[in-house]
């Protein structure tokens, strides 16, 4: 499809270990989070599975107490900041520059640096568990238990600079989805046209924004309160631990929706390609997103009922966040009607987009109780809320995620997953997913609570415990098989063509895997579906419905002008800045030595990152 | 009174409600399940009551969802692979009549909270009061009218509204008895209030529901429901000093306790004891447990507390001391006498 008018850039070495540690490349960036992602989420998952085994029979004795303790935070904090966001992030990045028709994301090595600090940030919190214990106050790390004096260990303090590491991290990537959504999308495509999936990423990306700096503050006051003898958060010296609650919750709350938008997302592009309609209801798609998006600012507190606010407050976040479930609604229906009346394909990223569905609902409905206040004094801290949670980030983000990677898969490495293993896939997470998970919600009901690693016999919680844990061993065998899928299609997949699904958005027009300038010509954009109507003119059915022509429309077949491409050139200084501050922040909790060797190399990093051009090419040639 | 009025009114929800939750069967069948769906309290129904309103409503949106996506999803099954359905982008009034009914419900739903809220949230005038202290990890309760310390069970009259004072001395714990209604965080610096009834004499389980370090599991605790005589001879028989040892091995056990590290952390009224770290002991043999709910007061389960508690209650600030079986035994006799 490339015509030959067009001189193509100089492309650079794409082989060996070298070009991965200096890529600038979105697409190999976003590999980059994806496969990280995918390691830290054996780890994660591997302590489920402990949690798992220490709580399938009552007095079990396989991992007691604080060392109970250590696994449950990190299970949380893993899935939370080491899996489902740079996973999200890891797709944003391969895709939307692809989806918007852009060359790259807008800052590359800003890009670069992001998934190096996720890295190493991911790998600085696990090396924790190596050097005197991992964090264990829980994922929320409420204080005061996370003061010097109930927390002794560097644990805690592992887990406050991991996540400051980590909250760069995602700041750095949401700044360049903003930039990159908002200022390099190709002609005509406007942000009435702008696929889904590209929404929810800028949304969260707004969220992240203005969610993580409460979070940096609340972890460097406790850094303070544990180093430096203040007393932010210790009531015995006027400090107040619901001061960490509130900044928590602040962004803990709008964290959730960080993980459930974007794969809404991927949900709203899969329904209907495989349903072979455009989405239902595009703008109320759109918009309730944005909605999700400041309310989801509204309602931190109901994560706090039982701590004593007046009935006032409680009932202000009470009605805040059942406020949420109208446009949470809104898509759950829309996606339905997207599905009516379709044509609709069974392959497997469908099968899970579907999932998807039916368990968000679920965990939809089951958060209703929690924003009751009189049920959630009851329910609150209790396994109905870990069933709660699960329907939504695993029922809901990660099915949208699994459906997300069979989708793209072609995309990214020109092959199919297989099918068949997808469907095996399918069938045990789906089944491993529901017998793990439901039986909690019961659990909940009988008076369990959350974060303990061990119970007494006769109090109705044994069957139901054994169930789950046989549920989350089947789960876990999913898994396997996806991995195994996985490595099996890169090496003898069935060769996939450029638009394998009969694509809507813009990436099934260039080839699969994509040349590192994405598109030889920049394609113009007309309407909602540029991919499907260049396919489907001619098709009464299929004739998009009028739009309003923007001002960028050009006339159907009119090349976008022009200009040489240039390729911004690999650089290994964004890996040596990330490196300077995770050993910046080794030698705040290990040994001082680390803290001069960290700042010298951040400096050379910076030193060396301003002075060299992004375009050496562009600068030589003028 | 008007809050039973309502609640009795409310019951009928939840009446109908339990007949459709399979769960209910499940973990009813366990006669001693602390389930949040057989309360006891009046704050506990009708919460319970909540719960079964929001599940009959949220059971009608989940089986109709759940039908629609299960029925577009079989029905519209492309048997063509190549056929192009019709193209349908939205549908104004479909769109405007699901949000509108979304909110509606929602609404009915906030306001029957509201309710349920103001109903119960304020104690009775007349409850009794009782300050219940967290610690790592057991449970102190104070009966400041009465005179009367004790831990890990709290002991109240059937049918009488009891409020609860709920703070910490360290780190954050949540009291929570399901039986008896929700739960109320215990936040150092903070002094909550909660208020319970019990309406059925009996023993009801419960147990701290915030993570507050190696053993929040093991950080239990014990309602005792009692007829108004029984509570009336147990509150007499709390508020008599220490019963003085009479058999020699208790007597022996005496001096062991005054003479070791015991006395810096535990009262015992009316002797040298008194310490203020660990429970109080006046009347420990009276306690149907020992170690926060973890072990039946028994004299074997006493002997192996004291040898090891951090084995039995990992990180335990009570350490490992070192006592000879002997002197064990003698502690065992001298605490099971304190009746």
């Amino acid at each position: 499809m490339a015509s030959s008018a067009v001189a193509l850039p100089r492309v650079y070495e794409e082989r060996g270990l070298l070009s991965w540690l200096t890529t600038v490349d979105h697409k190999r960036i976003g590999i980059l989070y994806i496969l990280g992602a995918g390691f830290f989420a054996l780890i994660g998952g591997l302590e489920a599975l402990l949690i798992r085994t220490q709580l399938a029979v009552p007095n079990n004795r396989v991992l007691v107490g604080e060392a109970y303790n250590q696994v449950l935070t990190m299970h949380g904090t893993t899935m939370v900041f080491l899996v489902v966001m740079p996973v999200l992030t890891g797709l944003g990045n391969y895709i939307v520059p692809l989806m918007i028709g852009a060359r790259d994301m807008a800052y590359p090595r800003l890009n670069a640096f992001g998934v190096w600090m996720f890295l190493l940030g991911g790998l600085f919190l696990n090396l924790s568990f190596l050097l005197g214990g991992a964090p264990d106050a829980g994922w929320f790390g409420y204080a005061p238990l996370t003061a010097k004096t109930f927390s002794k260990g560097t644990g805690i303090d592992f887990w406050i600079l991991g996540l400051q590491l980590l909250g760069i991290s995602s700041i750095t990537s949401s700044i360049n989805f903003v930039s990159t959504i908002l200022l390099l999308r190709a002609p005509g495509l406007t942000l009435n046209r702008l696929p889904l999936f590209a929404w929810t990423t800028l949304v969260t990306a707004f969220l992240i924004l203005f969610a993580m700096p409460s979070i940096s503050a609340a972890l460097f006051l406790l850094f303070l309160d544990r180093h430096l003898g203040t007393h932010f958060f210790n009531p015995a010296a006027g400090g107040d631990p619901l001061l960490w609650q509130h900044l928590f919750w602040f962004f803990g709350h709008p964290e959730v929706y960080i993980m459930i938008l974007p794969a809404m997302g991927i949900v709203s592009e899969v329904l209907p390609v495989f349903s072979r309609k455009p989405l239902f209801g595009y703008t109320a798609v759109a918009y309730s997103s944005v909605a999700i998006g400041f309310i989801g600012f509204t309602v931190w507190a109901h994560h706090m009922f039982a701590v004593g606010l007046p009935d006032v407050v409680n009932a202000f976040f009470s009605a805040a966040s059942m406020l949420v479930a109208v446009p949470t609604a809104i898509k759950v229906f829309n996606w339905i009607a997207t599905i009516w009346g379709g044509a609709v394909r069974y392959r497997t990223p469908f099968l899970f987009a579907a999932a998807f569905v039916a368990l968000f609902v679920i965990g939809g409905l089951s958060g209703l109780f929690l924003a009751a206040v009189p049920v959630d004094w009851q329910v609150t801290d209790t396994y109905f809320v870990v069933a709660h949670f699960h329907y939504t980030l695993f029922g809901g983000s990660m099915f949208a995620i699994v459906a997300g990677i069979y989708y793209w898969f072609p995309k990214i490495t020109g092959r199919f997953l297989d099918e068949r293993l997808g469907r095996l896939h399918f069938a045990l997470q789906f089944i491993g997913f529901n017998l793990t998970f439901f039986p909690m919600h019961f659990l909940g009901l009988a008076g369990m609570p959350r974060r303990i690693y061990t119970y007494a016999p006769g109090l109705g919680w044994e069957g139901l415990n054994l169930l789950a844990t046989v549920g989350a061993f089947i789960l876990a065998l999913g898994f396997v098989v996806f991995f195994v899928n996985i490595a099996r299609s890169l090496i003898a997949g069935e060769r996939a063509p450029d638009d394998p699904w009969d694509g809507h958005t813009l990436e099934w027009l260039t080839s699969s895997p994509p040349p590192p300038y994405n598109f030889a010509h920049i394609p113009v954009v007309h309407s909602r579906r540029p991919a499907w109507d260049r396919k489907y003119t001619g098709n009464p059915h299929a004739r998009p419905v009028a739009e309003i022509a923007g001002e960028n429309d050009r006339q159907e077949g009119e090349d976008a002008p022009e200009e040489p491409i240039h390729l911004p050139a690999p650089s290994i200084w964004p890996l040596v800045i990330a490196a300077g501050l995770t050993v910046f922040a080794l030698g705040l909790v290990t040994h001082w030595l680390f803290i001069p060797i960290g700042i010298l190399l951040f400096a050379l990093g910076v030193a060396r990152w301003v002075t060299q051009p992004l375009f050496p090419e562009a600068a030589s040639h003028p | 009174m008007a809050r039973t009025r309502g609640a009795a009114r409310g019951w009928a929800w939840w009446g109908a409600a339990r007949l459709l939750i399979p769960g209910v069967w499940l973990t009813g069948c366990a006669a001693q399940s602390p389930s949040i769906l057989a309360p006891v309290s009046p704050k506990g129904r009708a919460e319970a009551d909540l719960f079964g309103f929001i599940f009959l409503i949220t059971a009608g949106v989940f089986v109709l969802v759940e039908t629609l996506l299960l029925y577009a999803v079989l029905r519209f099954r492309a048997r063509d692979p190549h056929r192009v359905p019709p193209q349908i982008h939205g549908n104004n009034a479909l769109e405007i009549s699901w949000t509108t009914a979304t909110a509606l419900g929602l609404a009915v739903i906030f306001a029957m909270t509201w309710r349920t809220m103001v109903a119960t949230s304020a104690p009775p005038a007349d409850a009794m009061p009782v300050k219940v202290t967290g610690h790592q990890w057991w449970w102190e309760f104070e009966y400041p009218t009465l005179g009367i310390t004790t831990a890990n069970e709290l002991v109240i009259p059937v049918g009488r509204p009891v409020r609860l004072t709920v703070t910490s001395a360290d780190v954050i714990h949540s009291f929570w008895v399901p039986q008896l209604g929700g739960k109320m965080d215990a936040i150092p610096g903070r002094e909550n209030t909660l208020w319970i009834q019990a309406d059925v004499e009996g023993v009801y389980h419960g147990q701290c529901a915030e993570l507050c370090g190696a053993s929040h599991a093991n950080m239990r605790l014990r309602v005792r429901v009692m007829s108004d005589a029984d509570f009336q001879r147990w509150v007499e028989a709390q508020r008599a000093p220490a019963a003085q040892p009479v058999e020699p091995l208790a007597q022996q056990g005496y001096q062991v306790f005054m003479s070791k590290a015991c006395v810096g952390c535990h009262t015992i009224n009316g002797t040298p004891a008194q310490g203020k770290v660990g429970p109080n002991l006046t009347h420990v043999g009276s306690r149907t447990t020992i170690a926060a709910g973890l072990l039946e007061n028994t004299p074997e389960n006493l002997a192996r507390w004291l040898d090891n508690p951090p084995a039995i209650k990992p990180g335990s600030l009570m350490p490992r001391l070192g006592l000879t079986p002997e002197e064990i035994q003698a502690l065992v006799a001298y605490l099971s006498s304190l009746k």
